[in-house]
């Protein structure tokens, strides 16, 4: 088949002129909006030589806050990933009442902004809150620590793994599985050699999206952190801080380490994408 | 005897699906379930299988109940209908999965799955494709190894949904011959669905014909072609005409049909139907008769004539072009069935010839 375009020459030269307009202006906007941004970024933390961005780099704050952001991410990716699974899978083998009703659950993080998903954990675990002053009582700290920090990141991370796994389990049915069963593999081997080859790419792709959320969340962590210098301050809160305390080059030292961890995300998910198709 | 099937029955909400089924599957036997979509034949299958589960009624082999039993345990083989292949593995390692899936202690070693695997890929006549993925593979091989797979784990009874249903014409021809000989030859007790009566026939060693939950007619392919047990049987069969006539001392009687050809049935006197297939009714020029054709058309070897009564009934026949050649629209003719089935009884039959083709008649010049 040939496709059915006119050839350049015919078209009217109005239209070569909007479209090179319309290509300019696209340009332009993905120039300000995305590029120069990232690029002036790594250019301020920079600036004032390689010395400097590797001081503030390795300045305790900052180095606790990239521990901690990390530490955060590597706790919530496993939960993510099993919950994920475990909720697309619910959904797509099996119907039971209140069926649609968790699918909305699932999706709910995703409407609702993270600033309230932080203060409802203030609401609940705070010392004047719902389980407070039981938490209190059993010695156990959630809030302004890294329990509170890891739970609200995993509200707003929650839906990613299910969202991307769960459509692909419902395109390919459960006829797989059921051929597995009947040629005598146990519930463990079905998931293992034919469910999770099958949804693979899903899952990682999944995980990366999770994953950079984890990593980048700001609102909902502020709010439960209690932004205590040195202890509770994740890579975002960092800097922030680093900002309003008008250190610049440190600000955007921060900000570039964050960037590149976002940036390896996206390469990875660009590559999972390639490998899907 | 093996496969015992008792009073099986299964409703999908308010839906009955399967309504009493009875049937008893013989050793080394090919059986073919035959009917519409809707019937239940899939349904029956999965139940057999352990895939599902049915609401009452039993299922046992050689005496052991199967219900009790989880479809593993049953050792069958289900080949679905699109296949189900794995498509993250060779056609390899599709065929050995059965047998490494086994329990340690019973599992054979690496070295005999791969002697196994390689004689059913020749046995199968798909040796050259062990490498490949099923995304590699036409609709034909993929069926072929979704069978090996199956085979491999040497099944107690072999169930196959819609075998050929995904594939064309041709290659349905050839799997079709391939599959009765792999039959012959390995003896496994054979089930599978279809609702291509030319399909079942060729292949079956017997036919279960069901519809709306229950079986019509279980019998040899012939048996049933012949004698179709119920008016549906009949219907589904292509024997299309339905026409009211009157029983007498187990003679079928009606007016402008000559129904000598027909033998003798123990039928009560009184109001019957007669079915017949297009091609068995030979139309004969007859003045006094009270049918007249009102159509020929040509479809090459074969002419169709449609023909009505006063009474509104409506036929179709088909002779051959020679035999036609003086039949005329406008004619009246009578009817000589060269075979036939009746059924006792008229009146649902009869409704069938509606008010609205008489209109249609009454409004031709």
């Amino acid at each position: 088949m040939t496709p059915v375009t006119p050839p350049a020459a015919l078209a009217p030269r109005q239209d070569r002129k909007a479209q090179w307009l319309l290509i300019g202006l696209a340009v332009a906007l993905t120039l300000f909006i995305v590029v120069v941004p990232l690029l002036y970024i790594l250019w301020r933390a920079l600036s004032e030589g390689l010395a400097v961005f590797a001081q503030n780099i390795l300045a305790p704050d900052t180095l606790h806050a990239i521990w901690l952001t990390s530490a955060v991410a590597i706790v919530t990716l496993p939960v993510n990933l099993c919950v994920g699974i475990a909720a697309a899978w619910l959904i797509a083998r099996f119907t039971f009442p209140g069926r649609k009703a968790l699918l909305t659950i699932i999706e709910l993080p995703f409407s609702i902004s993270p600033i309230i998903a932080g203060v409802c954990y203030l609401l609940l675990y705070g010392r004047q809150g719902l389980l407070g002053p039981a938490l209190a009582a059993a010695d156990i700290k959630i809030l302004f620590a890294l329990p509170g920090i890891v739970l609200v990141t995993l509200f707003v991370t929650g839906p990613f793994v299910a969202r991307e796994v769960l459509p692909l389990m419902q395109a390919q049915g459960s006829e797989q599985e059921q051929a597995a069963l009947t040629l005598g593999a146990s519930g463990w081997q079905i998931f293992r050699r034919v469910t999770l080859p099958n949804i693979r790419w899903a899952l990682l792709y999944g995980a990366v999206l999770a994953t950079a959320r984890a990593v980048g969340e700001f609102g909902a962590v502020s709010v439960v952190s209690g932004a205590i210098r040195g202890q509770t301050m994740t890579l975002p809160l960092q800097i922030e801080l680093l900002f309003n305390d008008l250190n610049v080059v440190g600000a955007f030292a921060a900000a570039s380490t964050l960037t590149l961890i976002a940036l390896v995300v996206l390469v990875l998910k660009t590559l999972i994408e390639a490998r899907t198709r | 005897m093996s496969l015992v099937i008792s009073h099986l029955a299964r409703r999908f909400g308010a839906t009955p699906v399967l309504r009493g089924i009875e049937l008893e599957v013989r050793q080394g036997e090919l059986i073919a379930l035959l009917g519409p979509s809707g019937s239940g034949k899939t349904t029956l299958l999965r139940i057999i299988a352990g895939l599902d589960w049915p609401d009452a009624g039993g299922l046992s082999f050689d005496g052991t109940d199967w219900l009790a039993k989880s479809a593993a345990e049953r050792r069958i083989g289900f080949v679905f209908q699109h296949y189900a292949l794995f498509p993250h593995m060779t056609v390899r390692d599709n065929i050995a999965f059965g047998l490494t899936v086994l329990p340690r202690a019973t599992r054979p070693g690496q070295a005999q799955i791969a002697a196994t695997v390689d004689r059913l890929l020749r046995f199968l006549q798909i040796d050259g494709l062990a490498d490949r993925y099923p995304a590699e593979l036409s609709g034909g091989q993929r069926q072929r190894v979704a069978l090996g797979r199956a085979m491999a784990i040497e099944p107690r009874v072999l169930l196959l949904d819609e075998p050929f249903g995904a594939l064309d014409a041709q290659v349905r021809r050839d799997l079709r011959r391939w599959l009765r000989g792999v039959h012959d030859s390995t003896g496994t007790t054979t089930i599978f669905v279809t609702h291509d009566q030319e399909e079942a026939f060729e292949l079956a060693d017997r036919v279960v014909v069901m519809n709306g939950g229950v079986v019509e007619q279980i019998g040899h392919p012939d048996e049933i072609y012949d004698h179709p047990a119920t008016p549906f049987v009949a219907r589904f069969l292509g024997l299309t005409v339905e026409l009211p006539i009157a029983m007498r001392a187990g003679r079928a009687e009606a007016s402008g049909l000559d129904l000598s050809a027909l033998p003798r049935r123990a039928i009560p006197d009184g109001p019957a139907t007669l079915f017949l297939r297009p091609a068995d009714i030979q139309p004969v020029p007859d003045p006094a008769a009270p049918f007249r054709v009102t159509e020929i058309a040509s479809t090459g070897a074969l002419l169709r004539i449609v023909a009505e009564s006063d009474t509104g009934c409506r036929i179709e026949a088909e002779v051959s072009r020679r035999e036609g050649r003086d039949l005329r629209v406008g004619h009246a003719v009578g009817l000589r069935p060269a075979a036939g089935q009746i059924f006792p009884g008229g009146a649902t039959p009869l409704a069938r010839p509606a008010s609205a083709p008489k209109a249609l008649k009454e409004a031709r010049p």
